[in-house]
């Protein structure tokens, strides 16, 4: 990414959050940005970066809009409207600008429109990315993404979902859409379910960016540092998650490579937290990761601890498999297998391997075997499927697969 | 203020139809939600529909136009009632549609007028 374009991404979603209040229509609100961002490409370059970049893009940007709803005019409704425009102050002050910033959040994340919507949307309108990079990002054709998102924007103009902060008594549901959207960006960049990388970097700066942002406009609600910490744990142990193109589990990794400046930040977002004694899903997940994050190594972890704190989670398959994995280490291999052999996630590529490694521990080498030919079977991530055909290859006797 | 279409999508069959009592206590409600409705200032029409096999289609031939026995199309769900609203936006008229599936225990899709 150049300098201009960062410049323009880390403006992008305060802008398009004031104009779309100012101009009422996000479409008309993203195009004047867009053509400030070509005023500033021919200009910034000669003439430097101006010491408000966001300021002077959210007034090039109006400018732009009035003119052309000037030329474009056809009633009085429209010329007015430009009049009405041209006397907005000039200067937004920070307060309204986290207002805006809430409202077109809380429009990305409408629980009318669908999630891989409301990703792609707030991705594109808060977040700044391209259409382009968000198709790359989930692994679709970008026509795709494009009519997605279009879809979507239609959808917010034709059927009327508001452009503002929702009252007290929805809040908190409508918090948890916005939670979840943010959260699914992490899990698709530190998990990928397709493709061939281990991590997606650029995604997962993007997931921290908009977890940030949300502990910057809802600092009373713990939920978002818990999601800002989990991802921050998440993200620490990137530097010892791909090895060789292959992905390294938990287990594996070197934790002497682990972040420590993010690992850091994480429990200290933690600690606070705890401190405030209202715990919800995220912040139980991030602390979690902040007792992995306390092991020198996986044998280490306080196992009982960790189960304790997955059973403050609703019991899902997904959280079920884990708290399996933590109960192994805590009482046996047979016990955890036999948590395992209970729970109805066939598909799950990581169930899988996890009966192959708790097998293996048991010495049920064949039956490790077929395990990891299910799990193989059922991931499309090759870094995944290298790992697995690592850990396969590594079982005593028999032939390499 | 936009119009919204909230839509009763009735099941066509496998699911048990209401008894007497539980229809009676479902007018009871749906009469108080369209009192409430009305007060807010927001009613604009509403109704239940008859089955389906009572539709007769009407379909352009040429200059004619033919007459066909039966809905327009069978499907799992058929249109069983409807009420139009006129709010100021989606979240209000969202709220409406909850309250009409709280009162008729049946899934409610709303949909924006375009004129």
């Amino acid at each position: 990414m150049s300098p201009l374009e960062e410049v323009f991404r880390e403006v992008h979603g305060r802008a398009v959050a004031v104009l779309a209040r100012q101009l009422g229509d996000l479409d008309l609100a993203e195009e004047a940005v867009a053509e400030a961002y070509a005023a500033a490409a021919a200009t910034w370059p000669d003439r430097g970066v101006p010491p408000s970049p966001a300021g002077w893009v959210i007034t090039t940007a109006r400018n732009r809009a009035v003119d052309r709803l000037r030329r474009e005019a056809v009633g009085a409704a429209k010329l007015a409207e430009g009049a009405r425009l041209a006397g907005e102050p000039e200067v937004v002050e920070v307060g309204a600008v986290r207002d805006d910033q809430l409202r077109l959040l809380f429009t990305c994340c409408h629980p009318a429109l669908a999630l891989q919507a409301r990703v792609a949307l707030t991705l594109r309108l808060v977040g700044g990315l391209t259409t382009a990079e968000i198709a790359r990002a989930f692994l679709v054709p970008e026509p795709t993404m494009a009519a997605r998102i279009t879809r979507a924007k239609h959808k917010i103009a034709r059927a009327r979902i508001p452009y503002r902060v929702p009252e007290d008594a929805d809040l908190p549901q409508r918090l948890a859409s916005v939670l979840a959207v943010v959260h699914l960006v992490g899990t698709e960049a530190h998990s990928p379910a397709t493709g061939d990388a281990g991590v997606r970097d650029d995604l997962l700066a993007d997931a921290v960016r908009l977890a940030r942002l949300l502990v910057e406009l809802v600092p009373d609600e713990p939920e978002t540092r818990g999601l800002l910490a989990l991802l921050l744990l998440t993200a620490a142990r990137r530097p010892a998650r791909v090895d060789d193109g292959g992905l390294v589990p938990l287990d594996r990794q070197d934790r002497t490579r682990w972040d420590r400046a993010l690992v850091a930040e994480g429990q200290a977002l933690v600690r606070a937290c705890l401190r405030v004694g209202r715990p919800g899903p995220y912040q139980v997940q991030a602390a979690i990761a902040a007792v992995h994050a306390d092991a020198p190594t996986w044998a280490a972890t306080d196992w009982s601890q960790v189960v304790a704190l997955y059973d403050q989670l609703p019991p899902t398959p997904v959280v079920l498999l884990n708290r399996a994995v933590a109960v192994a280490e805590l009482d046996s291999p047979s016990v955890g297998l036999a948590l395992v052999d209970r729970l109805e996630l066939d598909a799950s590529p990581v169930l899988h391997a996890v009966r192959a490694d708790l097998l293996r521990r048991l010495g049920r080498v064949e039956e490790a075997r077929a395990a990891y030919d299910a799990a193989l079977a059922r991931t499309r991530n090759t870094a995944e499927q290298a790992d697995l055909r690592r850990r396969r290859a590594a079982l005593p006797g028999g032939p390499p697969g | 203020m936009t119009q919204y279409l909230l839509s009763v999508v009735t099941p066509s069959a496998g699911a048990e139809p209401p008894s007497p009592e539980q229809l009676e206590a479902i007018m009871a409600r749906v009469g108080q939600l369209q009192t409430d409705m009305r007060t807010a200032g927001v009613w604009v029409f509403s109704g239940g529909l008859e089955a389906p096999s009572t539709a007769t289609v009407l379909r352009p031939s040429g200059d004619e136009v033919l007459l066909a026995d039966g809905p327009f199309a069978e499907g799992k769900e058929y249109l069983g009632g409807f009420t139009v609203v006129d709010v100021p936006d989606l979240d209000a008229a969202l709220d409406w549609g909850r309250r009409t599936v709280a009162a008729i225990g049946l899934p409610i899709e709303v949909r924006p007028f375009s004129w």
